[in-house]
C-alpha cells in the first residue's frame, strides 16, 4: 500500500456562530487507527469532513499524504440503481475491479439501492470504501445500524486494512473492540 | 481524467434521459414544448397569418420555459446523496463535473427539443424557412439555457424552495436568448443568430465556474 499520512495541526470548528471545539491536533501514519468520540453534537462528523478536506477549519490545518476515502450517513450510491451496478460506479472512476473485504453483499447486488436496510446500507457504504484502494479511510459512525455480527466483521475489516498499512479515523460514539486504536475524546477540546 | 469523466457522463446522460428518483427524465420537458405549440392556436385562433408571425417567438417562450423544468433535479440530488463530495475527494474538480453535467443536459434536453420543433413549426403554421432559422436558432442557443440551468441548479441545490427560487433566477439570465432566438426569426434578423451564439458561449464559458463555486461554498 502506497505512503499515507494524516496530520491536524490546532483545529478548530465552527458551525454558525458557535466553535464547536478548538486546539485539536491528530497525527496517523501507516496502521494508525483513530477513534474520535464524544457525544452527539460535539462536532465528530464536522472533524470527519474537515479532515476529509471538505470543510474548511476555522483554524488550523490538515495535512494528507494519499488518497482518502470517506462513509458518511451519505451513501453515494444511486437509489434506483441496483446495489451492483450502483458499486461498480466507482469501481469504474476508480479503476479497481471488485470488493476486496466481503460485507455480504453478494445476494444483494441486484436489489435497488433505496429498498436496502439501515444496515445493509451501511455495509453498502464500507464496500465503497474498503473497494477504493486508498489508504486513508474516514469512517463516520460506521457501526450504526449493523448488526454484532456484521459489527465483528467491519471491525476485521478496519483492522486487516490497517495491518496492509492503511489509516483509519473512525468517528463513534459507541466504544470500539479493536487493538491499538488512539482514542480522541472531542469533549476535551470543547469551547 | 477522462478516463474517469466518462463513466460519470454515461451515468449523467441516463438519468437525465431516462429519469429516475423523482426525476422526470427527458420526456416531460419535451411534452410541455409541444403542449404549448398545441394549446397557442386554441388561444389566439387558427389565423395562420397570425400564427406564422407570432409563433416563431412562442417556439422560444416554450423552450426557454422547457429549460426551467428540469432544474430541481439536475445537482440538487447528487449533492443531497453526497455523490459531490466523494467526487471532490478524488479529485475530480467540481468545474469538469458541471461541463460534463450541462453536455448530458444538452443531449437530453437541448436535442429533443430540436427534434420536435418541426412539429411545433407545423402546429403554429411556420414556412421551411422559418423552420429552419428556429432549428439553427435551437441549436445555437439551447447549451447556453442548458448551461444556465446548470448554474441555477447548483446555485439553488441545497434550499428550500430552490425549484421555484430556481425558475426565477434563471429566466432575467435567459431573456437575452430569448431575444435573439425569437428576434433571428424577424425579417432581416439573421444577424441575430451570431449574438445568439455569442450569449450561448459566455454562457458556457461562465457556467462551470460559476456552478462550482456555488457547490464548493454549499459545503460549509
Amino acid at each position: 500500500m502506497q505512503e499515507c499520512g494524516l496530520v491536524a495541526t490546532d483545529v478548530a470548528c465552527r458551525r454558525g456562530d458557535r466553535i464547536l471545539f478548538r486546539g485539536l491536533s491528530l497525527g496517523l501514519g501507516r496502521g494508525g487507527i483513530v477513534h474520535l468520540a464524544g457525544p452527539n453534537g460535539i462536532g465528530k462528523s464536522s472533524l470527519i469532513r474537515i479532515l476529509a478536506g471538505l470543510l474548511r477549519p476555522y483554524a488550523g490545518t490538515v495535512e494528507r499524504t494519499g488518497a482518502v476515502a470517506l462513509a458518511d450517513e451519505r451513501l453515494a450510491l444511486d437509489g434506483h440503481e441496483p446495489l451492483g451496478k450502483a458499486l461498480a460506479f466507482w469501481h469504474r472512476i476508480d479503476r479497481v475491479e471488485r470488493e476486496t473485504a466481503d460485507f455480504g453483499l453478494a445476494d444483494l447486488l441486484d436489489v435497488p439501492v433505496r429498498y436496502l436496510s439501515t444496515g445493509q446500507r451501511k455495509r453498502a457504504a464500507l464496500a465503497r470504501v474498503a473497494a477504493s484502494a486508498a489508504p486513508i479511510w474516514l469512517l463516520d459512525e460506521p457501526l450504526n445500524g449493523l448488526d454484532a455480527y456484521w459489527s465483528c466483521k467491519a471491525q476485521a475489516a478496519i483492522h486487516a486494512h490497517c495491518r496492509d498499512g492503511g489509516a483509519v479515523v473512525i468517528a463513534s460514539h459507541q466504544p470500539l473492540s479493536l487493538d491499538g486504536v488512539s482514542v480522541i475524546e472531542l469533549l476535551d477540546f470543547q469551547v | 481524467m477522462m478516463r474517469r469523466l466518462w463513466p460519470i457522463f454515461t451515468r449523467d446522460l441516463a438519468l437525465l434521459t431516462r429519469g429516475a428518483q423523482g426525476r422526470g427524465g427527458a420526456v416531460l420537458p419535451l411534452l410541455f414544448f409541444l403542449a404549448v405549440a398545441m394549446l397557442f392556436p386554441f388561444a389566439v385562433g387558427p389565423d395562420a397569418r397570425l400564427l406564422a408571425r407570432t409563433g416563431a417567438g412562442v417556439i422560444w417562450v416554450a423552450a426557454l420555459l422547457a429549460a426551467i423544468l428540469p432544474l430541481d433535479r439536475l445537482v440538487e440530488p447528487d449533492v443531497e446523496a453526497g455523490l459531490f463530495d466523494q467526487w471532490a475527494l478524488r479529485g475530480i474538480s467540481e468545474e469538469a463535473l458541471l461541463m460534463v453535467r450541462i453536455v448530458a443536459h444538452w443531449l437530453s434536453f437541448g436535442v429533443p427539443l430540436m427534434l420536435a420543433a418541426p412539429i411545433s413549426a407545423g402546429l403554429l403554421s411556420l414556412n421551411a424557412q422559418q423552420l429552419w432559422t428556429v432549428e439553427v436558432g435551437l441549436l445555437l442557443g439551447t447549451p447556453g439555457l442548458a448551461a444556465i440551468g446548470v448554474t441555477i441548479a447548483a446555485l439553488t441545490a441545497g434550499m428550500r424552495a430552490g425549484a421555484a427560487l430556481g425558475g426565477l433566477l434563471a429566466i432575467p439570465l435567459a431573456v437575452p436568448l430569448l431575444i435573439f432566438g425569437a428576434g433571428s426569426l424577424q425579417p432581416g434578423g439573421e444577424g441575430g443568430l451570431a449574438l445568439l451564439a455569442a450569449c450561448s458561449l459566455v454562457a458556457l464559458a461562465v457556467a462551470p465556474f460559476a456552478g462550482g463555486a456555488a457547490i464548493r461554498a454549499g459545503r460549509e
